[in-house]
């Protein structure tokens, strides 16, 4: 063919060097957290990761993959009813129950993706909601596990897992940031892998992804199974942290499904930094404005409104449009080295 | 030699219209057709039916004597059958090279690394390298219609159907293209074209064929078919001496 140039292929941009920068003095001033922060402080982060673990794999789901799920809540209350059993059940170590919730709803998410992908667009996202309702109303048959009124976790097993009370809440919160940033690092390995590419096409034309040799079902169905995977072990630690489970908490669509989706669209859908920029206006709005009562779910419903309209895209995907930033790398870039003669058969 | 893509008796309508009303059409390998006919002659449903994004009501579809009628649209671009579309259908979100690399990776089923030089190449030879770092979404028309162009072609097509690729563009910007596409053909890549600018196809194919109410009405040599009395009644928006 023609002639050779001398080109190299690079990931990483000015910004995405200052953002990992800034990533990994983010991440070790979190880590530190229990020797500056207090209880509260610690309760209220290890929160806050949970929700970017949970927005960052609905991003995925919703933003990437174009599946709108409105029934994620299912997975969540699913691990977290899976941890329960587990340690009443069969005496499992909490920490390892969550890694064997994983798992478990990896599995079951097989059916459930064979039932609701026959769904379209609106109907799909109906369709999980049914499910997660039928797994809530499954949830409270169960009597060994409380039935509809719940359970708490068994004084022993919360015991076990460190002596003292501190001690317990420095192992969660860890815990909880080691969860997050392997459900974060997960996402970013899979963006920038082969499979990345294509659910980066997905996310922005099916046909044409279709028509380039893309098996767009496939794709689809290994994220909703890889979602279901990170969303259950992140629903075991949230109920692990409030050591006390019920239908209705575990398998609430406004807590785990309506929030999510809020900070998703309000910080950047289908941008990996959306979900973390969405989950921290979203904490801050609840920390200041949760005094008002019910105003503050209306001055919530006013932003998103004001966010959709305004940037459709959201917060990130703004700056990301208008700047070219991104935080961290997932674009390839073809760079031509100009210095060497364009004849020369050799690449950098 | 079995024609490397054959449509036989193809029927399909949408409600009342009918779109395809029992095509047949043989294309041997390397030939290049030209298909004209007015709008909503069934032109661009003909070309999905083809790449499997339309199912049709009867017929079968076959590729090099293999039927594919039931094959998905991304099993027969890995077979060798491209597209470009009408409406060019950039990954917007996704860089230029990274739009070329999506379809030589996936359109051959090949690693992403193996792709990089046959891409690099490619936004050369399409007049893009210069842009191969921007977002594909802030692309002028005639380079998103280069760039649809690239996407093809990073698939490694046997088959090339283009749909409307000139259209819009101005004289000297279609020049460019032209020039490429024959290139492309040169190759031996069999092409199928359907376009409105008239004189383009004129230029480059062998065959023409006239699509009207889902049937072919006249085909045959490209410059007898235009003149002919048929078509000039019924294709009104063409100019006979282009």
């Amino acid at each position: 063919m023609s002639e050779q140039v001398r080109y190299r292929v690079e990931h990483a941009t000015r910004s995405s060097r200052i953002g990992v920068g800034l990533i990994a003095i983010v991440l070790m001033v979190l880590a530190l957290a229990p020797f500056w922060g207090d209880r509260q402080m610690l309760r209220l982060l290890a929160e806050l990761l949970t929700f970017v673990a949970l927005a960052s794999l609905w991003n995925l789901l919703a933003g990437y993959a174009g599946l709108v799920s409105v029934g994620q809540q299912a997975f969540v209350g699913l691990g977290g009813y899976l941890l329960f059993a587990m340690v009443i059940l069969a005496g499992v170590h909490p920490i390892a129950a969550i890694f064997i919730a994983g798992p478990i709803a990896a599995a079951v998410s097989i059916p459930v993706a064979a039932l609701t992908f026959r769904l379209r667009g609106a109907y799909f996202a109906i369709g999980t909601w049914v499910v997660a309702e039928v797994f809530r109303l499954l949830a409270s048959q169960v009597s060994v596990l409380g039935g509809g009124s719940g359970v708490s976790l068994p004084a022993a097993a919360v015991i076990a897992m460190a002596p003292t009370r501190q001690a317990r809440e420095f192992e969660i919160y860890w815990l909880a940031l080691a969860l997050t940033v392997l459900v974060l690092a997960a996402i970013v390995t899979l963006l920038r892998s082969r499979h990345g590419l294509a659910l980066t096409a997905i996310r922005d034309n099916e046909v044409a992804a279709q028509s380039n040799g893309i098996d767009v079902t496939r794709v689809k169905l290994i994220v909703y199974v890889l979602t279901a995977f990170g969303t259950a072990m992140i629903g075991a630690l949230i109920f692990l942290m409030k050591l006390r489970i019920s239908p209705d908490t575990a398998f609430s669509v406004n807590d785990w499904t309506a929030f999510v989706i809020f900070i998703t669209v309000i910080g950047g859908i289908g941008r990996i930094e959306g979900p973390i920029i969405g989950t921290i206006i979203f904490f801050f709005m609840r920390q200041t404005l949760s005094d008002l009562g019910s105003l503050y779910l209306l001055i919530m419903g006013a932003v998103a409104i004001v966010v959709m309209l305004w940037a459709p895209k959201g917060l990130w995907g703004l700056i990301a449009e208008r700047y070219g930033w991104q935080a961290l790398p997932l674009q390839r870039h073809l760079v031509f080295d100009d210095t060497a003669p364009r004849s020369r058969d050799k690449r950098a | 030699m079995a024609p490397i893509l054959a449509l036989e008796n193809i029927s399909k309508r949408f409600g009342a219209v009918v779109v395809a009303d029992g095509i047949d059409l043989s294309l041997n390998e390397g030939e290049a057709l030209g298909i004209i006919g007015p709008n909503g002659a069934g032109k661009t449903t003909l070309f999905g039916i083809a790449t499997g994004t339309v199912t049709p009501d009867a017929g079968r579809v076959l590729f090099d004597g293999k039927d594919i009628t039931r094959l998905a649209p991304e099993g027969r671009c890995r077979l060798g059958l491209a597209r470009s579309f009408q409406i060019p259908q950039p990954f917007s979100g996704m860089t230029v090279f990274e739009n070329v690399v999506v379809a030589a990776a996936f359109g051959n089923n090949e690693r992403e690394a193996a792709v990089y030089d046959r891409c690099a190449d490619l936004l050369e030879r399409c007049a893009l390298a210069a842009k191969a770092n921007k977002r594909a979404g802030g692309l002028t028309l005639l380079d998103r219609k280069r760039l649809e162009l690239a996407r093809a072609l990073a698939t490694k097509p046997r088959v090339l159907l283009l749909d409307e690729v000139a259209g819009g563009l101005t004289e000297h910007e279609c020049a460019t293209l032209i020039a490429l596409i024959k290139d492309v053909r040169a190759e031996g890549v069999t092409i199928v074209w359907i376009e409105h600018v008239v004189h383009a196809l004129l230029a480059t194919v062998d065959r023409l064929a006239v699509l009207h109410g889902g049937k072919f009405i006249a085909s045959g040599d490209p410059h007898k078919v235009i003149r002919s009395a048929e078509v000039a009644e019924i294709y009104m928006g063409i100019d006979a001496d282009a």
